[in-house]
C-alpha cells in the first residue's frame, strides 16, 4: 500500500515542500506583453550577446537558477539535486546549466510541462527526505524552437491561425524542506493522452484532452471540485486549447470560471501571436512572475498549476504520427 | 494581398526585363537577366529581415514568384550559419528548396516524355 499517494494518480507530500525562491528571465518580446514589467530580467534580444539561440537560452536558464539562488544569498553548491529541462534536442540548456553548476543533476524532458514535472520530482526528492534544497528550471527559445520544430524564421510563410508563439524565457525555482514561501502540498502525474491529433501547428487541441484527463483525476482523487480553488490554471493550450477544455469540463458539468492558461496571459492580444504563448518558459515565468506573487500577496490562497505537454518530435510528425500529450498538476497554497 | 504583392513583384519583373532590353540584350539573355536579378532582391531583403514580414502579409504572393524561391534557401542558410558552414549552411540550405528542386526536375522529366511521345 503506498501510504502517501491518493487515488489512481495523485501524491500527497506529508512534509510539504515550500517553493522559497524563484527568478525569471525573458526576452523582448515578451516584456512587451501583458506581464512585461514583472520579470525579473529582460535580454535585450534574442541572441543576448551570444552567437546562437541555443547559447543565449542556455545563458537565460543560468542567469535564472543563479538570480533565485541570489534571492536568498546561496552558492550552486548548497542545492542537493538540481532538476532541469528544455525543449532542444537531448535537452542540451538544461544539461550546459548543470555543467556550469556542479550540483547533482537530474535531466528532465516533458516539452511544455517540464516545470510541473520538475516542481512534482522536487517535491517527492524532498517528501522522500533525500533532499534539503533542489533547484528546478524550465525553459524554452522562440528562434531556437522555430528551428528545431519549424521552419527557419527568416522565411516568408504564414504561421496558421491556430499556431502558438513559443516563448522566450526561462525561470527557476528553489524547492526546499523548510522555509518561507509557498507550500507545494499535491501532485497529479498526468498520463499520456492521444486522441489522433497530427497537426504540429494546433497544439492547443493536442493537448486540451490531456489536461482535462489529469483535472478530472485530481478532483476524483482528492475528493475536490473546482470550488476549491481560487485557480486553475494550464500551462500553454492557448485561447484554442483553452476553449476546447471549457467545453470538455462543461460535458462534465464542472464550471470553468475559474480556469485560466499561461499561454493567454503572457502576451498582449495585439502582439500578433495567434493562439497565445507556448514553450517550458510560457507557464515557467508566468508562474515565477504572476501567479507566484498573488499566492504571496494573499490574493490567491490555494492554486491548481497543469503543465501541459505536447510530446512530439519533427521526426515522429514526419513519420506521420500522432501527438501524445501529457499534463502534470501541482497544488500550490499560500503559507 | 496575395495578388497584389505577387502581381507587383511581376511587374517590378517586367520593368527590369524592359531595362535589360533596353540596354541592348537579347531576348533570352534579358529574360537570365531578370531572374537572377530578382533572386539577388529576394536574398537580399531575405538577409535585412524584410522578406518574412512580407510574407506575413502577402502569403502566396510572395511565396510562388522566384524572389521566394530565394528566401526560402537563404533563410536556411542564415538560420543554420550557428552551426558551421560545412554541416549546418552546406548540408541544411535546401532544406525548404530541396523538395522543390527534386520535384520540379522529376515533373519536367514526366513532362518531357509526355511531349517526346505525343508530338
Amino acid at each position: 500500500m503506498a501510504e502517501k499517494k491518493i487515488g489512481r494518480q495523485t501524491l500527497q507530500f506529508s512534509s510539504t515542500p515550500i517553493i522559497t525562491s524563484w527568478a525569471s528571465v525573458v526576452g523582448p518580446m515578451e516584456e512587451k506583453g501583458a506581464l512585461g514589467d514583472k520579470f525579473d530580467l529582460v535580454l535585450t534580444d534574442n541572441l543576448a550577446g551570444e552567437k546562437t539561440w541555443e547559447k543565449a537560452e542556455q545563458k537565460m536558464m543560468q542567469y535564472s537558477i543563479e538570480l533565485a539562488l541570489e534571492k536568498q544569498s546561496l552558492l550552486p553548491k548548497d542545492l542537493d539535486f538540481y532538476l532541469a529541462g528544455d525543449l532542444l534536442n537531448q535537452i542540451i540548456c538544461a544539461n550546459f546549466t548543470a555543467r556550469a553548476l556542479n550540483t547533482p543533476f537530474i535531466g528532465l524532458y516533458g516539452a511544455c510541462s517540464t516545470l510541473a514535472e520538475g516542481l512534482c520530482m522536487a517535491g517527492l526528492i524532498l517528501d522522500g527526505g533525500f533532499a534539503e534544497r533542489i533547484g528546478v528550471s524550465a525553459s524554452s527559445h522562440h528562434d531556437s524552437a522555430e528551428k528545431q520544430y519549424r521552419t527557419p524564421t527568416e522565411l516568408g510563410d504564414q504561421r496558421p491561425m491556430t499556431a502558438q508563439w513559443t516563448v522566450t524565457g526561462s525561470a527557476s525555482y528553489l524547492v526546499e524542506k523548510t522555509g518561507n514561501g509557498i507550500m507545494l502540498t499535491h501532485a497529479t502525474i498526468g498520463r499520456i493522452i492521444d486522441l489522433g491529433s497530427s497537426n504540429a501547428q494546433n497544439l492547443g487541441e493536442a493537448m486540451a484532452p490531456a489536461a482535462m484527463d489529469t483535472i478530472k483525476t485530481h478532483f476524483e482523487d482528492l475528493g475536490r471540485s473546482e470550488k476549491d480553488y481560487d485557480l486553475i490554471v494550464t500551462g500553454d493550450l492557448g485561447l484554442l486549447g483553452h476553449s476546447i477544455l471549457k467545453e470538455l469540463l462543461k460535458e462534465k458539468g464542472i464550471s470553468s470560471d475559474n480556469f485560466n492558461d499561461c499561454g493567454i496571459m503572457i502576451y498582449n492580444p495585439d502582439q500578433d501571436t495567434h493562439m497565445g504563448g507556448s514553450g517550458c518558459g510560457c507557464s515557467a515565468v508566468v508562474l515565477a512572475a504572476h501567479l507566484i506573487e498573488r499566492l504571496q500577496s494573499g490574493q490567491y490562497q490555494r492554486i491548481l498549476f497543469i503543465g501541459t505537454g505536447a510530446l512530439l518530435s519533427p521526426l515522429s510528425t514526419f513519420q506521420g504520427e500522432t501527438i501524445p500529450c501529457i499534463a502534470h498538476a501541482v497544488v500550490l497554497e499560500s503559507k | 494581398m496575395a495578388f497584389l504583392v505577387g502581381g507587383s513583384i511581376c511587374v517590378i519583373g517586367q520593368i527590369i526585363n524592359n531595362l535589360f532590353l533596353q540596354g541592348g540584350l537579347s531576348i533570352k539573355d534579358a529574360a537570365a537577366a531578370t531572374s537572377s536579378f530578382l533572386i539577388f532582391l529576394g536574398a537580399f531583403f531575405t538577409g535585412l529581415g524584410y522578406y518574412d514580414e512580407l510574407g506575413k502579409v502577402a502569403g502566396a504572393g510572395s511565396i510562388v514568384p522566384i524572389t521566394g524561391f530565394a528566401n526560402s534557401i537563404v533563410s536556411s542558410a542564415l538560420e543554420f550559419k550557428s552551426d558551421g558552414y560545412i554541416s549546418g549552411v552546406g548540408a541544411r540550405i535546401f532544406n525548404i528548396a530541396g523538395p522543390i528542386l527534386v520535384y520540379g526536375t522529376l515533373v519536367s522529366i514526366l513532362v518531357g516524355l509526355v511531349y517526346y511521345f505525343a508530338r
